[in-house]
């Protein structure tokens, strides 16, 4: 079976959001299964969204933060960081999996950086499959279509 | 404030066995600001659930409604309008708003997604404390403003046991409330005060009668 | 009812310096071994305390205990804490007690359950120790319950016993727990195990310096300790409790550190006896009764009055 990943990166401003313009203009390879989503700081993330990411489909998601200590609002990436924490422990319990979430810290100059994080959770999603919530839809679909066809 | 914690998933997830439909009520009050059941909480707790159902392969439909407050009847009212084809209430208030809702809507189950812990204070972000023991009967007055009947683990009103050793209590790691007691009279200049032997609580005036009620004739509206 | 004293009172009022012993009841529901230790200890002590269920686990009751005692021509000294019990149990354990012979009862606050075997628990502390003292002063010298209502005849008449910790915190504040303690009515006071000399003479200071020593009989709390490694471990571990470094080196250089345990103590009771105010020593062999002898005979505490 085809799997195409859906991953989510809420990215912040001032640091991965910047980092992936270098990327762009350095003309750096990463896979296009990433989806961003610009923030005003990653501590403006908060746990909700991150469990509505995955309740709409997404396969992985990630924070994407400042250097610690170079928050450009001084410790929003440190919430952001105890907040994928808390969810991750929520996404276990409920059977997604906390590895499918995950923190990175980069600053706007780190542009092969920016590249390597989308590859490095591209590969981790690809190896853990398609979320369990998404595989409980299509199972779900294909019933659907089984008892149509009756 | 009220303090309250959320249960442990699996138990709220237990008592909403065979509901299809849950309207997941948040309160405003207390626990919206010790962060355990205002709107955010809510959302965070709807979510979870619904993923998780939906992964049993049993998916669970929420709606999502945050009142002021759950222990009063004119917010409590509102909710009426939201219980269209509703199986179940999870009441994310104190112990107070769930039975408040299970009393204004006699046929709707109505089961609590947190444990009311107690009524205490911020003490930073993320730390609660409890402060009151709502005794019915308080002795600040004569114990410069630490309760020992909460603070202190035997409930000692004539000083500290033999356990209170380097300001700590031998049963947590928390401060002996009468080393705190002791500290402030001592340097309110009011030490004497606590040779006077204190008299044994009555405790009539706690829980122990059922449920208290507090009566003012002159906030009354009608009769 | 013909008033009775019990004999520790008597022994106190005469100017005799008093020893008690300390047994622990147990986990059973077996008395024998209570009374073995009472026909063992009973030549080496006046009077002996059995723990109403200390460090708040189950054992069998004080009371219960205090009758073997009794039964085996010994003297009881009923220990009763609040942690179990509210005001209606304990009145009603006391009229029982007393009924069945009992004269001396030391009222405590008891050992937190969170120590014990039964962690889920809910705890009573109805009265503290302090009320519990009183409640059992004005039974027999008010004749009346606690609530006020009057004992209409054959009122308990115990002998009323308190504990003072000089070791735990806040210091200064001790001496004036001591002096409730007395206030509501403690007639003899037993101390915590005594290590650090130096503190309890302060202590000692401060009560004089209030007149407490002529107030009520403070009875001095001593503890053998057995090796070097139990030393550390109450240093460490046993809140309330101080054990300076010396005992703890003087242990570990001994060659047998049982007997030199068992020297520390003599020694102490002896420093102790000579301290103003104190009429008394406890010796709290805590699951090692069988030492007791010993320690009194050393101590040169022999014989016993009768």
């Amino acid at each position: 079976m085809d799997f195409n990943p859906k991953i989510v990166a809420f990215c912040c401003y001032y640091c991965a959001y910047s980092a992936a313009d270098l990327a762009g203009s350095l003309r750096l390879q990463y896979p296009p299964t990433v989806r961003m989503i610009e923030q005003p700081c990653s501590g403006k993330v908060d746990i909700r969204l991150l469990l509505e990411a995955f309740e709409d489909g997404a396969d992985g998601v990630y924070v994407a933060g400042c250097l610690e200590g170079d928050c450009h609002f001084l410790k929003g990436n440190i919430r952001a960081k105890k907040r994928v924490n808390a969810a991750k422990k929520i996404l276990d319990k409920i059977g997604i999996g906390g590895e499918r979430l995950e923190m990175f810290n980069l600053s706007g100059s780190m542009g092969p950086r920016f590249a390597e994080i989308a590859t490095e959770m591209t590969n981790r999603i690809l190896e853990l499959g398609p979320s369990p919530l998404r595989q409980a839809r299509q199972a779900e679909g294909e019933n659907r279509e089984e008892e149509a066809s009756k | 404030m009220i303090v309250a914690e959320a249960k442990p998933l699996e138990e709220i997830l237990d008592s909403l066995k065979g509901m299809s439909k849950v309207l997941v009520a948040g309160c405003g009050g207390c626990v919206a600001v010790c962060l355990a059941g205002g709107e955010k909480e809510v959302g965070i707790m709807a979510s979870a659930l619904r993923m998780k159902r939906e992964l049993a392969g049993e998916p669970l439909v929420t709606v999502e409604e945050t009142l002021t407050r759950q222990c009063d009847p004119e917010y409590v009212k509102e909710l009426g309008k939201k219980l269209d084809g509703v199986d179940c209430i999870l009441s994310m208030a104190c112990g107070v708003g769930v039975q408040f809702l299970a009393e204004h809507y006699p046929d709707m189950w109505v089961v609590p997604a947190l444990n009311t812990k107690f009524a205490g204070a911020t003490i930073e972000h993320g730390l609660w404390e409890e402060r009151c023991g709502l005794c019915g009967e308080c002795v600040l007055a004569q114990t410069g403003g630490v309760c020992p009947v909460i603070r202190c683990a035997k409930s000692l009103l004539n000083g500290p046991c033999g356990g209170s050793q380097n300001g700590k209590c031998e049963v947590k790691p928390n401060a002996c409330a009468w080393q705190l007691i002791y500290d402030r009279m001592k340097s309110l200049g009011r030490l004497e005060q606590l040779v006077e032997v204190a008299e044994a609580k009555d405790w009539s005036k706690s829980r122990d009668g059922g449920p208290r009620q507090v009566v003012r004739e002159d906030v009354k509206i009608d009769g | 009812m013909a008033e009775e004293k019990s004999k520790l009172q008597r022994l106190l009022e005469q100017g005799e310096f008093v020893v008690s012993g300390e047994i622990g009841p147990p986990k059973s529901a077996a008395g024998d071994g209570v009374r073995h230790h009472t026909e063992e200890l009973k030549p080496y002590v006046d009077a002996m305390n059995l723990t109403d269920n200390q460090t708040a686990i189950v054992r069998l009751s004080s009371i219960a205990a205090g009758i073997h005692v009794m039964a085996a021509g010994g003297e009881p000294i009923i220990q009763m804490t609040c942690r179990d019990r509210n005001r209606i149990a304990l009145q009603s354990d006391l009229l029982g007690a007393y009924s069945l012979g009992v004269r001396n009862v030391l009222c405590l606050s008891g050992d937190h359950q969170s120590f014990g075997n039964h962690q889920a628990a809910k705890n009573v502390f109805d009265l503290d120790s302090i009320q519990l003292i009183k409640t059992v002063r004005d039974m027999r010298d008010k004749k009346a319950f606690h609530s006020g209502e009057a004992i209409k005849k054959d009122e308990p008449r115990f002998f009323i016993g308190a504990v003072a910790n000089p070791f735990a915190d806040p210091f200064e504040f001790r001496v004036l727990r001591l002096e409730k303690k007395i206030r509501a009515g403690a007639q003899f006071i037993q101390t915590q195990c005594i290590f650090d000399m130096e503190r309890f003479e302060k202590f000692m200071d401060l009560a004089r310096n209030r007149g407490l020593h002529e107030q009520a009989y403070i009875m001095a709390g001593v503890m053998p300790i057995k090796n070097a490694k139990v030393a550390k471990y109450m240093q460490k571990n046993v809140s309330g409790m101080l054990v300076p470094d010396g005992i703890v080196e003087r242990l570990q250089k001994a060659e047998d550190q049982t007997a030199e345990g068992v020297q520390i103590c003599i020694e102490q009771i002896q420093q102790l006896k000579s301290i103003p105010g104190v009429r008394g020593v406890h010796i709290m062999a805590v699951a090692w009764e069988e030492i007791i002898p010993t320690i009194v005979k050393g101590a040169g505490l022999l014989p016993r009055p009768q």
